[in-house]
């Protein structure tokens, strides 16, 4: 081997780390501040004891058999919450990301903008400000009576369905952009086609704009289902006791009414679900995808 | 032609909708409470707007919340940006687990992610404050800060830096004359939206602040006792602030990008 080659192979060998180089300082911080806290949760969760006494790792699993059954009610609450908002927030997101992918021409990014603009005012403010849209004496409360939707002594806050307004609300945005994303690159001439090869505005629609829009409404899906599923903001500021999910449970039982296997069991179980779900959508997409 | 006015009525409503809750939240740093829950409108004040940090605890808060915010998307930004770099400039091993581990954070939920530092730090034995959440802070930006750059540098011309190597530029060189203002309206929005998230951050900051308070903590432990008005004009003025940015952030790139389509066209 000669002087060059040694010496080309050698910046080459540079050349190959310098990705590793770049990557180092992130990977380190991943790896010491969700990974390994990720363990340590799983473990915390498979001990026995009391904070007075200190906590043994027994492998013990009695804190996961009460997640499905002490704690039974919140788990089916957050299920059912997190897939309420899903399901109406895609109903509301959908029309709006198609109306201002094909109907607002020039106009398109200042209306994008206006979606995100409510972003801006702090979330705990944002949800506080629909104590007053459902408040007992408020116009929406009186408007379901007037109609008959509510009964005379029936009210809104401090219900379910407040939670899932607010759910709703907080992530609409994220529902509504990964949509408008996926319309906003199907190809004007491929509706043209479709409308050519005389096929109905229903039939383009399902056969053409919906299939394309899927990895959008995937995206939005879980952008919505996960923070649902693990919040308990709405729970603690529109709702009441009787509603209470599983980030209620985790939230109380480490910061309040110390019991950290139980929570941290939760916790671990609520991240199992998340996992499960966003396996299935790697199949699907492949992690190119994930980040985008 | 039907079909238009309807779904503009329909995007009407629906930014309507999106924006009433932005209307309260402003209307009500105007209003003359007498009692303590600030949820019913009694009436115009200017008096809240007067001295909004007079409130004892909102300022500091306030000033944790700034500092964190500042710290924690400067950091991030840095990291990420590094890892943007390494992600769409170099083949390399090992790809597939950087973007599922940029992803895992990004797809955890706020309160698995919180609970799971919080054990951390109490096997660790590090008492829980200032540093703790800006170190959590600096985790839940990096993945959002590596997207935002990433996006930005998918787009551009690689040939550019290969000529300023032709031209003997060594690699930082090129790298501080040619990638780096390419790339800076992508890291200059990953600041910003790295700012924006860790100064809105509850969930994860409720778990491993100890007894620091920061805004929207401050906000929380309010609620038990009503809301001060005072709350909802910081909340007006972080809302201000932050359209103020962003509308400028805007401007000054739209308007970067006619020049450069001017240089283009000029060029031809």
């Amino acid at each position: 081997m000669t002087a060059r080659s040694a010496l080309a192979t050698k910046a080459d060998r540079r050349r190959r780390l310098v990705p590793y180089a770049l990557l180092a300082p992130g990977m380190l911080w991943l790896l010491v501040f969700y990974v390994v806290p990720m363990f340590r949760l799983a473990i915390t969760s498979l001990q026995e004891g009391s904070l007075e006494q200190g906590y043994q790792f027994t492998g013990n699993l009695d804190s996961y058999a009460s997640v499905f059954t002490t704690y039974l009610p919140q788990l089916r609450n957050s299920l059912m919450f997190a897939f309420g908002a899903t399901v109406i927030g895609l109903l509301i997101a959908y029309p709006l990301a198609y109306a201002i992918a094909f109907y607002t021409s020039r106009w398109k990014s200042l209306f994008l903008l206006l979606i995100l603009v409510p972003l801006l005012v702090p979330f705990l403010l944002r949800t506080l400000a629909w104590r007053v849209i459902l408040a007992d004496q408020g116009v929406v409360v009186t408007a379901l009576k007037t109609i008959g939707l509510l009964p005379e002594n029936g009210r809104l806050l401090s219900t379910g369905w407040a939670i899932l307004a607010g759910l709703v609300y907080n992530y609409l945005a994220f529902m509504a952009l990964p949509i408008y994303v996926s319309l906003d690159k199907i190809e004007p001439s491929l509706l043209e086609a479709a409308n050519d090869l005389y096929a109905s505005p229903w039939t383009a629609f399902r056969k053409v704009t919906l299939p394309m829009s899927m990895p959008g409404v995937i995206s939005g899906t879980l952008l919505t289902f996960i923070p649902a599923a693990g919040d308990y903001v709405n729970v603690e500021l529109l709702g009441n006791r009787n509603w209470t999910m599983m980030g209620n449970v985790i939230q109380s039982k480490f910061l309040v009414i110390i019991d950290y296997p139980a929570a941290a069991a939760i916790s671990f179980t609520l991240m199992a679900i998340i996992v499960t779900m966003v396996v299935l959508y790697v199949r699907k997409v492949g992690t190119e995808e994930l980040l985008t | 032609m039907k079909a238009r006015v309807f779904y503009r009525t329909l995007l009407g409503f629906g930014i309507g909708y999106l924006f009433v809750p932005v209307f309260i939240v402003v209307a009500f740093s105007f209003n003359d409470l007498q009692g303590r829950r600030n949820v019913s409108w009694e009436g115009f004040t200017l008096r809240h707007w007067a001295d909004p940090f007079k409130l004892p605890g909102l300022s500091e808060a306030v000033l944790n919340s700034l500092t964190i915010a500042f710290l924690s998307a400067l950091v991030s930004t840095v990291v990420g940006t590094l890892i943007a770099l390494a992600l769409v400039r170099y083949r390399f091993k090992g790809r597939s687990t950087t973007n599922l581990m940029l992803f895992l954070p990004m797809a955890s939920p706020e309160v698995v992610m919180g609970s799971a530092l919080l054990t951390l730090f109490i096997v660790a034995q590090v008492g829980r404050g200032y540093t703790t959440v800006l170190l959590a802070h600096i985790l839940f930006n990096l993945s959002y800060a590596v997207v935002t750059v990433r996006a930005r540098i998918v787009g551009f011309d690689r040939h550019l830096e290969e000529a300023a190597m032709d031209l003997y530029a060594n690699e930082w060189q090129t790298f501080r004359r040619v990638t780096l203002p390419m790339i800076l309206p992508g890291v200059l929005a990953a600041f910003m939206l790295a700012f924006a998230l860790s100064f809105d951050d509850f969930v994860i900051t409720n778990f491993n602040s100890g007894s620091l308070q920061t805004f929207p903590v401050f906000v929380y432990g309010a609620t038990k006792r009503g809301v001060p008005p005072q709350v909802n004009v910081l909340g007006t003025m972080i809302f201000g602030v932050m359209v103020i940015a962003t509308t400028i952030y805007l401007v000054v790139q739209a308007r970067r990008q006619k020049m450069d389509e001017a240089a283009l066209a000029a060029g031809d």
